[in-house]
């Protein structure tokens, strides 16, 4: 995948069209949304205004619920989490910027279900990568890439949001 | 101990905690980081179930030499918030008065694997003692030791302070009452002054100030109402009637008259003031019902920030040791 195949603005008018078209199949209307601290969230944001849901969105810091917390410690930068609505029974989306080794989405569930139980739960990321590590899926997608092993994708921003790849580190 | 030699023990070699023993001798940054990952915590309380998995499989003990319920109910509490196992031992049935001695009952809580003590003593230095002969994966927390060091209570107190006011630049803070034997106002003060504040004030008569107070950084006044004079902060301190004879005041009785916190004396605080006390109150003696209970009073908020700022310097210290650093 070339530099122009990671045009933010083109992933992200995939993304809510795969959306839209994801909640019509399903017959969800206003549900609500998540996204997941830093770029996650950034994505969110923007798709929470295009597609005009009417419940306030939620952000997720999922640091309390990382399964490498033993070996990395406390992230320095942590958020606090803000659900302003009732997660039980809800439809809910779930957005992340890069769906990796799957470990960030899992920590995402965990911590949506300490809140409460959703009816369902939509996953949509702006990346799709190799290198799942557990068996997670994203429902819709903005785009994809195959990186060689210790590449990493990275969103910057959130003015402007650029993607960026580089080798090997954090 | 001096400041380098207490910052030595409780950070680790890239300067993160590990020990958390003392305020003094800690970076203003330092102070900062475990205010915003308790912010973070406070978040807990908003899901139905009030538990992160940060600390499950661990196992921290409750170390108290000296009774106190809420301090160790609330460390407790952050403990459980963080998914570890608890063990209270209580001191007084315990081996020690069976002659044990204090380092026999940590090697032996030790070999069955704990990884954290939450030390209260009524001796100085106690928690740093234990901190020095601990297994190099076990942190330790000081709840208290003697007339030393609260640190955990201080930083729950300013974190109580910035949730309340924001900054910290251009705050007057009044501390009242038994500064002489209070390991709460010392570690308040260091607080204090590393995070900024304009002026620190110690309000108190002159048998319940340490000689040469002045050089803590502080101002020290012998009159309740000049000394609340536009302050923005005032922290009530317990008088601790258990750890005075009767030559430090004259009576409980005179000691409300001249130096309780009453509406009136109030009056000459910023309207906006707000009052603070780490418990448990002496009502009448230091402090007029009226304001405990008041609309200025944040003492029941301090509680509930307790259990955050307690959860957070747990999560940071308990990972921090470089022996414990893989790359992720």
């Amino acid at each position: 995948m070339s530099q122009a195949d990671l045009d933010v603005e083109t992933l992200l008018a995939r993304l809510e069209a795969s959306l839209r078209e994801e909640l019509v199949r399903r017959r969800v209307d206003d549900p609500a949304m998540i996204g997941v601290h830093t770029g996650g969230a950034w994505i969110a944001e923007i798709l929470h205004r295009r597609l005009g849901f009417s419940e306030p969105l939620g952000y997720l810091d999922i640091s309390f619920y990382r399964d490498d917390y033993p070996q990395s410690g406390m992230n320095p930068d942590v958020r606090a989490s803000k659900l302003p609505f009732r997660v039980d029974g809800r439809n809910i989306v779930l957005i992340d910027d890069v769906l990796y080794t799957g470990r960030t989405v899992r920590a995402a569930l965990n911590e949506i279900f300490d809140y409460g139980r959703p009816a369902e739960i939509v996953l949509g990321v702006l990346i799709d990568r190799n290198g799942r590590q557990i068996p997670i899926q994203a429902d819709c997608i903005g785009g994809r890439v195959e990186l060689e092993p210790g590449q990493r994708i990275k969103l910057v921003g959130p003015e402007p949001l650029q993607l960026t790849i580089r080798a090997g580190g954090r | 101990m001096s400041a380098t030699a207490a910052a030595d023990i409780q950070l680790d070699a890239s300067g993160r905690l590990r020990h958390f023993l003392t305020v003094e001798g800690l970076s203003r940054e330092l102070l900062v980081r475990i205010m915003d990952t308790a912010e973070s915590f406070a978040g807990v309380t908003a899901q139905n179930v009030k538990k992160v998995p940060l600390l499950r499989g661990k196992t921290v003990v409750n170390l108290f030499f000296e009774n106190s319920t809420r301090t160790r109910t609330t460390f407790e509490l952050a403990a459980k918030r963080l998914s570890a196992d608890v063990l209270n031992i209580n001191i007084a049935t315990s081996a020690t008065s069976k002659g044990e001695s204090l380092l026999d009952t940590v090697r032996n809580l030790e070999a069955m694997h704990v990884d954290m003590f939450v030390v209260r003593h009524a001796q100085s230095g106690a928690a740093h003692f234990i901190a020095r002969h601990v297994a190099p994966h076990i942190s330790v927390l000081n709840a208290g030791d003697g007339r030393h060091a609260h640190p955990t209570q201080a930083m729950l107190d300013v974190f109580t302070i910035r949730r309340c006011k924001g900054e910290f630049a251009g705050l007057k803070v009044a501390i009242v009452g038994d500064i002489l034997h209070s390991r709460v106002a010392r570690s308040e003060i260091w607080a204090l002054n590393t995070l900024g504040v304009d002026e620190v004030r110690v309000v108190a008569p002159k048998t319940l100030l340490p000689a040469h107070v002045e050089a803590l950084g502080v101002v020290p006044y012998h009159d309740l109402s000049e000394g609340l004079r536009d302050v923005d902060v005032v922290i009530m301190l317990r008088l601790q009637l258990e750890r005075m004879g009767s030559a430090f005041i004259p009576s409980e009785h005179e000691y409300f008259q001249r130096f309780g916190l009453t509406e009136r004396r109030l009056e000459k605080a910023r309207p906006d003031a707000i009052v603070m006390h780490p418990g448990p109150i002496n009502r009448g003696i230091e402090i007029d019902s009226a304001i405990a209970d008041g609309p200025r009073s944040v003492i029941l908020p301090q509680v509930t920030n307790g259990i955050a700022v307690r959860m957070a310097v747990m999560s940071m210290a308990m990972h921090a040791g470089p022996d414990r650093e893989v790359a992720a």
